[in-house]
């Protein structure tokens, strides 16, 4: 058998993954979590007197070190089994991706351990990140000016 | 390459395991479980799989009332890079050692190898050992154990545990009659979560290799038990053995993967694998059912996905491999 038929052969042996019913759970999950989000920043500006900007990222921080500390107490990777990526394409999933490279890599030391490894998953979001800010910024001085 | 062997015997196995295949339907098979966690009281992932081959070996030479200068040789190997695990392990015996390396197929090819040192009058006693440890190898080949991306159905689950086999010249109960050495297979699969997919036409070309060299039918075989090819890979296995071979092997056919593990309700998907998985199955209750002649000839096809995290970035297939050992209990 060659190697594209034994391709299309296995195909029928292999199960579809369930994309609709996942990404149902990760729409509601992920919107519920979004929601709660805004009703904090609504909270954060009713309580602390925050404008809406300071207050979001009040709201990150918050989610940031939640995330955290469910993954610290083993608790994260089990929801996200459950909810799929409704807890990992937020920004808990990138809190969640530097917290567990964090915890893997303690055991060879804080700087070949730790250091060198804690952005593991993260570096790749941060460095397109930071290259996706520079580009869509030069776009809106060119485009709109500013 | 098929050989047949006349003189050699499996004197004493040993198996450990961890939680997850303590929880599974072996238990009363195994030597010892750790049910705890899965750091057995170490500082690392690496070390605990470190100390579980090291128990292994040591409840082995207990087993057998052997000391460590009446074993000739022993052939060991792990997932770790530069098989760590065996080589860490080993340094706490006085036994010369060969370190070896096939993935999940380690254990056969081990088994292989000391048997023809048996066979061949150079060795009278030699061991077989492997482990594997799920949170070292997440580690390793995939992910941060606590970053728990969802996996797909045909993904596998790293067995924890060590096995090790006391080979010897001296008759016994059980002995390895036949052994088939497999080539590398690649049938360009790039899927890392379908490892049973990967192996399949491995498994496939040494069974029938070893059935056509020895001009047996699969019928020869109470049992034929592949390594660690998982829910899916067994299907696959069957229909491209139809298929491609013109063999049906569905009557005498499992996959260790399958029986260490309830697949319906532990968290395994598709089924174990690492070189403990097989190892676990066939040292345990493999061996013990041939020991109660339960079991009078069975065909253990160890299968390795030789996976190299490196490669697969740089967009290679996954290739595979697979070692076949006849066991037959000793009339």
């Amino acid at each position: 058998m060659k190697n594209q038929e034994y391709q299309e052969f296995i195909k029928k042996y292999t199960p579809k993954p369930k994309v609709a019913k996942n990404g149902l759970i990760a729409f509601l999950v992920g919107g519920l979590l979004g929601l709660s989000s805004e009703i904090l920043l609504e909270i954060y500006m009713f309580l602390l007197h925050l404008p809406r900007k300071e207050s979001g990222v009040l709201v990150i921080l918050t989610l940031i070190v939640i995330a955290s500390i469910l993954t610290a107490f083993g608790i994260f990777d089990i929801l996200v089994t459950k909810v799929k990526s409704a807890l990992i394409i937020p920004i808990t999933g990138f809190a969640h991706s530097i917290t567990s490279a964090a915890l893997e890599y303690k055991t060879e030391g804080l700087v070949l351990g730790i250091g060198a490894n804690i952005f593991k998953l993260a570096g790749t979001v941060i460095l397109y990140g930071v290259v996706a800010v520079y580009l869509f910024g030069i776009l809106r001085i060119l485009i709109m000016g500013g | 390459m098929t050989t047949t062997y006349k003189n050699v015997f499996i004197k004493e196995t040993a198996t450990h395991a961890g939680i997850y295949e303590a929880n599974g339907p072996l238990k009363k098979y195994f030597d010892k479980t750790y049910t705890k966690d899965l750091y057995f009281g170490e500082k690392s992932w690496e070390k605990a799989e470190i100390k579980l081959l090291k128990d292994t070996i040591t409840t082995l030479l207990r087993k057998s009332r052997k000391k460590e200068s009446e074993i000739d040789l022993i052939i060991s190997g792990d997932l770790i890079n530069q098989i760590a695990s065996s080589n860490y392990a080993l340094r706490e015996f006085n036994i010369p050692f060969l370190g070896i390396y096939n993935a999940c197929a380690t254990s056969s090819e081990g088994m292989i190898i000391a048997a023809n040192f048996i066979e061949g009058k150079k060795a009278k006693n030699c061991i077989v050992s492997t482990v594997s440890h799920n949170t070292a190898a997440e580690k390793q080949y995939r992910n941060p154990t606590e970053y728990g991306t969802p996996k797909p159905e045909t993904s596998t689950f790293t067995a924890t545990g060590g096995a090790a086999i006391l080979l010897t010249n001296e008759k016994t109960k059980v002995k390895i009659e036949s052994s088939t050495i497999g080539k590398i297979i690649d049938k360009g699969t790039k899927d890392v979560n379908h490892m049973g997919a990967v192996m399949a036409p491995a498994a496939a070309e040494t069974i029938y290799e070893h059935l056509t060299k020895l001009k047996r039918t699969p019928d020869y075989y109470d049992l034929i038990l592949t390594g660690d090819l998982g829910k899916y890979g067994k299907e696959i296995l069957i229909e491209y053995l139809k298929k491609v071979y013109h063999l049906d092997i569905s009557k005498q056919y499992n996959d260790c993967g399958t029986i260490l593990y309830d697949i319906k309700k532990q968290p395994v998907f598709a089924g174990g694998s690492g070189p403990a998985c097989s190892a676990l199955v066939n040292f345990s209750y493999i061996y013990h059912e041939l020991k109660e002649k339960k079991l009078k000839r069975v065909l253990i096809v160890p299968t390795g996905a030789l996976f190299s995290p490196t490669m697969y970035f740089q967009k290679e297939s996954l290739p595979a491999i697979a070692h076949a050992v006849g066991l037959e209990v000793v009339e």
